[in-house]
């Protein structure tokens, strides 16, 4: 097991526990961080690299220094703790076990933003949480370090939690807002962005979970130190939660410099697949990401090691690569059917969109009916190109990402898989009884011609 | 008129609750008190028979002084909020991938027809309403479901006989 930042103490018995997590080390980087400027906190998680853990991947630091500061007007930190993209549950985790870490980062980057009143959106699902996160919240401020004057700096924070009630769209930094007004989770257009006018018009800060844990062992080490970790411009740790045929899955903190087949095949890790059976593909970083076949999973077009970051796991664009994503790692074994698992995940988008744009709207339920088609032996051959087209026409034609969410699973699907989607429609019968397994996935190496 | 007036006094928050809304108003600046819609919805559902009638969603209205109708478009956008009566007990079903990779699908037929109903309906004792939902974040838990404020994880069906007779029985 690599060196890990967050996760370090969350075997400590009671580290939910404020005296224990004191005791640990806790909140000594919001001891540290008081006594800098805020801009020289902005400067430190620059330094870092630290990469946002929510999806996109965007530089913390970067997006902490587009914050507008006009003068008298309030503004705002709010943690993305709406986690519902499928496959990932990692910020679940981290607030179930460490939510003290969650309240210093959050602590430690209201004051670099100057927030007086930060909020954490939760999903609504997770509705035991909120009851951890406020009892952490009442501990740090019994000792002194949430409320007003802390540590005698003039500084005043509160936390707030605010439950939302069911709606993937609501992670969607600009749905959020519109949710924690109070109102449907409709997508504003950007711009303006967040950073100018966010929630309430105010100028705000949307950070996910993991992000903002982060902070802490930034401020600790210094963001030089903490650059070190990790290779290139994936730096630090980095968390993935594993699900779908493994051995082990879980939560794991990484480095970010062992390779995906370490990751799977590792007892440190996954553990390998059960049962003995071979992989067949994998989708790495969240069910929005494009899933790859096995061999180019391991190894990239080029045949280099396919490694656990950034970078690599990108290698290859579309055509030939993935994504990091949000780090939900979901893998599937040779007997898993690639048309329903596409279809799945198809249904997920369609029943998530806002309704906003038609070709989300439209398009995530056309998807879902042509393979709903293809998977129950209703399907036709032009009905492949016809998903092809449906896709491309939502990519790039919506308001929100969610659009190119829904469509990069179905392409990448028919890009690395259309064989079976083929043997699907030519065997509808046959197609209901079993699986068409893992054919020259495993082949060393396999590249689509799309 | 006189009906509809024991209906209102039935739909209200107790003293305490009534303590707690000011309370999650308080979180928010002067004015924008709109924003504790979603959590007052999440105490009405609890409190008023787990799901959101018309009086209920007027009531919530009147609390935070905004239209009937910005209550109603949002209960009616978000999941978690029932607009129809469900059971005494919903069991929310994980359907998405990572949940089928390990058997939902199997899960969720089991359920049909053990309670012999199907997907959204309710026992005919109204006690159990099955509601296959999308991904909630236990993906590596798989397959699980939603009961009430937990959730029920790696499920079988010997844990699924075992989770309605224990429900059965906590009448
Ligand atoms: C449809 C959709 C769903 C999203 N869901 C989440 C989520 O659940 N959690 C999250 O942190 N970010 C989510 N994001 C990304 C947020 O919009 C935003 O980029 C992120 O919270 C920024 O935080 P970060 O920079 O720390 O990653 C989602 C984006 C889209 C388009
Ligand atoms: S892309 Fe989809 S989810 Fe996003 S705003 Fe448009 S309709 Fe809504
Ligand atoms: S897919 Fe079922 S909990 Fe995520």
């Amino acid at each position: 097991m690599g060196i890990q930042l967050l996760l370090e103490k969350s075997k400590v018995e009671n580290i939910r526990l404020y005296d224990v997590y004191r005791r640990e080390g806790g909140y000594r980087s919001v001891e540290k961080a008081l006594k800098m400027s805020p801009d020289d906190i902005v400067e430190e998680v620059k330094k870092s690299g630290l990469r946002g853990r929510g999806g996109a991947g965007f530089p913390t630091g970067m997006k902490w220094s587009f914050l507008a500061k006009p003068e008298g007007v309030p503004r705002h930190l709010v943690c993305n703790a709406d986690e519902s993209e499928p496959g990932t549950f990692k910020d679940r985790y981290l607030m179930e076990f460490l939510p003290h870490l969650l309240i210093e980062g959050l602590i430690v980057s209201s004051y670099a933003l100057g927030s007086n009143a930060t909020y954490i959106y939760i999903r609504g699902e997770y509705a035991w949480i909120p009851d951890i996160l406020e009892q952490a919240i009442a501990e740090a401020k019994a000792n002194g370090w949430l409320g007003k004057n802390i540590l005698g700096t003039g500084f005043d924070c509160e936390i707030y939690v605010q439950r939302g009630a069911g709606a993937y769209i609501c992670g969607e930094e600009t749905a959020l807002i519109e949710s924690l007004e109070g109102k449907r989770g409709n997508p504003r257009i950007k711009p303006p962005f967040p950073a100018i006018q966010g929630l309430w018009m105010r100028p705000t800060v949307v950070n996910n979970v993991e992000t903002l844990a982060a902070v802490v062992p930034i401020i600790n080490m210094g963001g030089d130190e903490y650059a070190k970790i990790g290779v290139g411009k994936s730096t630090g740790t980095k968390l993935l939660s594993v699900c779908g045929n493994v051995n082990k899955p879980g939560v794991y903190e990484i480095d970010m410099t062992i390779s995906v087949e370490e990751f799977i095949y590792s007892d440190a890790y996954c553990g390998g697949i059960p049962n003995g059976k071979k992989l067949k593909a994998c989708i790495p970083g969240g069910s929005s990401v494009p899933i790859l076949p096995a061999n180019l999973l391991l190894k990239t077009a080029k045949g280099e090691t396919r490694m656990m970051n950034y970078e690599s796991l990108a290698d290859g664009g579309f055509a030939t690569g993935s994504m990091m994503g949000s780090g939900g790692f979901i893998v599937l074994d040779e007997s898993q059917c690639i048309v329903r698992h596409t279809m799945s995940l198809a249904r997920f988008y369609n029943h998530e969109s806002c309704g906003q744009c038609s070709p989300c709207r439209e398009g995530t339920g056309w998807m879902y009916k042509i393979l709903k088609n293809i998977e129950y032996g209703h399907g036709k051959m032009s009905d492949i190109d016809l998903l092809w087209d449906v896709q491309r026409k939502i990519e790039g034609n919506t308001i929100c990402p969610l659009g190119d969410a829904a469509a990069w699973p179905v392409a990448a699907a028919i890009r690395h898989f259309r064989d079976e989607f083929e043997w699907h429609i030519n065997n509808p019968v046959e197609a209901q009884t079993r699986n068409y397994g893992l054919a020259h996935y495993a082949d060393p190496i396999h590249v689509p011609t799309v | 008129m006189h009906n509809q007036d024991i209906i209102k006094r039935m739909k209200q928050f107790s003293a305490e609750q009534l303590n707690q809304v000011q309370a999650i108003i308080a979180r928010y600046p002067e004015g924008k008190q709109k924003s504790a819609l979603i959590p007052l919805l999440h105490l009405a559902q609890e409190t008023f028979g787990g799901w959101l009638d018309t009086e209920t969603m007027d009531y919530i209205a009147s609390l935070l002084t905004i239209k009937p109708i910005e209550v109603y478009e949002v209960a009616s956008f978000y999941s978690m909020f029932h607009m129809k009566p469900v059971g005494k007990h919903v069991l929310e079903v994980c359907q998405t991938g990572p949940c089928m990779l390990n058997g939902s699908d199997e899960i969720i037929d089991y359920i049909k027809q053990k309670l012999g109903i199907e997907a959204g309906q309710t026992t005919a004792d109204g006690l159990f309403t099955l509601k296959p939902v999308e991904c909630l974040g236990a993906c590596g838990y798989a397959p699980m479901m939603q009961l009430g404020k937990h959730y029920k994880e790696f499920l079988t069906k010997d844990k699924i006989d075992q989770i309605i007779e224990d429900l059965r029985n906590s009448i």
